[in-house]
């Protein structure tokens, strides 16, 4: 038996065992060096950082968050950097869920992010979850209309009226922006086509790779701002980490005497590269600073991004490495396949 | 009557819902009309309920094939009912503490917080992970250049399976990001791709799914299509 005979007759465990390291090693490798792939953002990233960027502090933000643990590989660090982006800049957050484990993907993220990186924001305030509502796009046509008809409540029994942040809601259209993390129906698709399209409110999704494709035609008059798959959620993710660095180093410089618009400018050079930021606090245009703001300044452009907002970024070795070998297992199957029908076989 | 009513419902429905839409006076109604779906997709999750129970039910009780999958279905399907509905080691919620049941069910600790962490969590997550191997294995067995369509849907899978990986930008990175040919960098393809060929064959897709869905919609409306009445009418 040659070759190409023993490769047409591959025990399908070996493909198995083949992808099992590819995305396994990637893992272990990843997680022991703490490394990442670099990320390019596209447009579509960018417009969706933008969407909510643009809009003033203080903003009305409806979160849906629809989507199941068998999807939250790809959508969860999405949903992960939804936050902290809304978070960061001080929009209230409304969370509301189209799918019944929804509200466990809430409660998992909010805790994850609010709960861990930004204890300061008060329940009812900030940000509130409003839990999980059946009716699928009938949700949304009402609540269009009529907030408080699918959701008097909280997701914890408490009336809406006794929820500060509510106030002012009385429908779809009092909120500045939607944000939906989907995996399937009912999602994406229904929140363009009955509330972000009849309202002409911004709307930034974010998807699995399945359904990015049926999306981009919405794009980008009905849909400002697409993340597709855990690529999407990595060039989301690293926009917001290095917006996120440029704020904290703003706030350090401008509290150690620098004004803008030098400040704004420093704080971006030293998000895009740290080690800038040590060398300039030798310089004599540092020398308005105490050493104790150059020291905290070099410590926020130095300290490790926690692992929670690199989770996608993680995510794209062992992506890089399986789309490899799918490449090369196609590439392999044809060669197989032109060599046993030259020979005259069946297959 | 069992079939004309529902035929009613239906068409009286269905008509408030699409006038709802154009005529600005008639909105409320379809506000109402609307708010009935919700109550009754609430009811679905009983009947639903009721339907599994029955199914599974019948499979043991006949002992088909798989009977015993069934008796794992009904078993963990009333036991996690059971710790939701009764909240079953939910603790009174502090504000309330004479109240036994106004704790949260969902919340941390709870045991139909386990059962969600522990058991239905990693279990999705299972079932969705194991796409990866066996779309490794079609791609050995079954993805073949056998004609030129073939060969052009295997060479727009290549670049964006590429183009959506750091492979891509380091393959193509050597092409000037500013110069008359920055298109041709793989990262660049994959989503001239998407946003091109794929909206313009999607939008195309999506006009014909609406049309067939208007034309559908009229026949149920019209009781011309009775098929989702059951019985086979």
């Amino acid at each position: 038996m040659n070759l190409i005979d023993r490769m047409a007759n591959l025990d399908r465990r070996w493909i198995f065992l083949m992808m099992g390291l590819a995305v396994g090693i990637p893992i272990i490798v990843i997680g022991i060096t703490g490394k990442t792939l670099p990320e390019e953002p596209t447009p579509l990233a960018q417009a969706a950082f933008d969407v909510l960027n643009d809009l003033d502090p203080g903003s009305r933000i409806l979160m849906a968050w629809d989507f199941d643990p068998a999807s939250e590989g790809e959508l969860g660090p999405m949903a992960t950097s939804f936050i902290r982006q809304c978070a960061q800049k001080g929009h209230r957050m409304y969370f509301i869920a189209l799918w019944p484990v929804g509200a466990q993907m809430i409660r998992s993220s909010t805790s994850r992010v609010i709960g861990g990186y930004y204890p300061d924001l008060v329940y009812g305030k900030d940000w509130v979850d409003l839990g999980f509502k059946a009716g699928n796009e009938a949700v949304i046509k009402t609540i269009v209309t009529d907030f408080d008809q699918y959701f008097p409540t909280d997701a914890r029994g408490t009336s809406v009226d006794a929820i500060p942040m509510m106030e002012g809601i009385s429908s779809l259209a009092d909120f500045d922006a939607l944000v939906n993390a989907s995996a399937g129906y009912p999602g994406s698709k229904e929140w363009v086509l009955y509330a972000a399209t009849p309202l002409k409110k911004p709307l930034v999704i974010g998807c699995t790779g399945v359904q990015a494709p049926q999306m981009y035609p919405y794009v980008p008059n009905q849909v400002q701002g697409l993340l597709g798959a855990i690529k999407g959620a990595a060039e989301y993710e690293s926009i917001v980490n290095k917006w996120v660095r440029s704020e904290q180093l703003l706030d350090a410089l401008e509290s150690g005497g620098i004004t803008e618009p030098a400040s704004s400018e420093l704080a971006a050079r030293f998000a895009a590269n740290p080690t800038e930021a040590s060398t300039w606090t030798t310089e004599a245009a540092a020398a308005a600073m105490s050493p104790e703001a150059k020291t905290k300044l070099i410590e926020i452009a130095s300290a490790p991004i926690p692992g929670i907002f690199l989770e996608a970024q993680r995510r794209m070795g062992p992506q890089l490495v399986a789309h490899l070998l799918m490449i090369g297992l196609i590439i392999a199957g044809n060669i197989v396949f032109f060599a046993t029908r030259r020979r005259g076989g069946s297959q | 009557m069992k079939r004309i009513v529902p035929l009613w419902i239906t068409a009286i429905v269905g008509l408030v819902l699409i006038v709802s839409n154009f005529l600005p006076g008639t909105r409320s109604w379809g506000e109402e009309a609307t708010t009935w779906f919700g109550i009754i997709a609430a009811v679905a999750f009983v009947l639903g309920g009721g339907s599994l129970l029955k199914v599974h039910l019948k499979k043991i009780s006949d002992r088909n094939t798989g009977w015993g999958y069934s008796m794992i279905v009904l078993g963990t399907f009333t036991a996690t009912l059971a710790v939701g509905l009764f909240k079953i080691g939910v603790s009174p919620n502090p504000s309330f503490p004479d109240v036994p049941w106004s704790g949260d069910v969902q919340g941390q600790g709870t045991p139909f917080w386990w059962v969600y962490e522990y058991v239905f969590k990693p279990l999705t997550a299972t079932m969705f992970a194991m796409l990866a191997f066996y779309i490794a294995s079609a791609a050995f067995r079954a993805f073949r250049a056998k004609n030129f369509e073939a060969m052009l849907l295997l060479g727009t899978a290549f670049i964006i399976l590429l183009g959506r990986t750091f492979a891509g930008y380091f393959m193509t990175s050597w092409i000037p990001i500013d110069g008359p040919f920055s298109g041709l960098r793989l990262e660049e393809l994959s989503v001239y791709i998407m946003q091109v060929f794929n909206t313009a064959g999607n939008r195309a897709i999506i006009i014909g799914i609406a049309l067939g869905i208007a034309g559908t919609s009229l026949k149920i409306l019209m009781g011309l299509d009775r098929s989702y009445l059951g019985g086979g009418d």
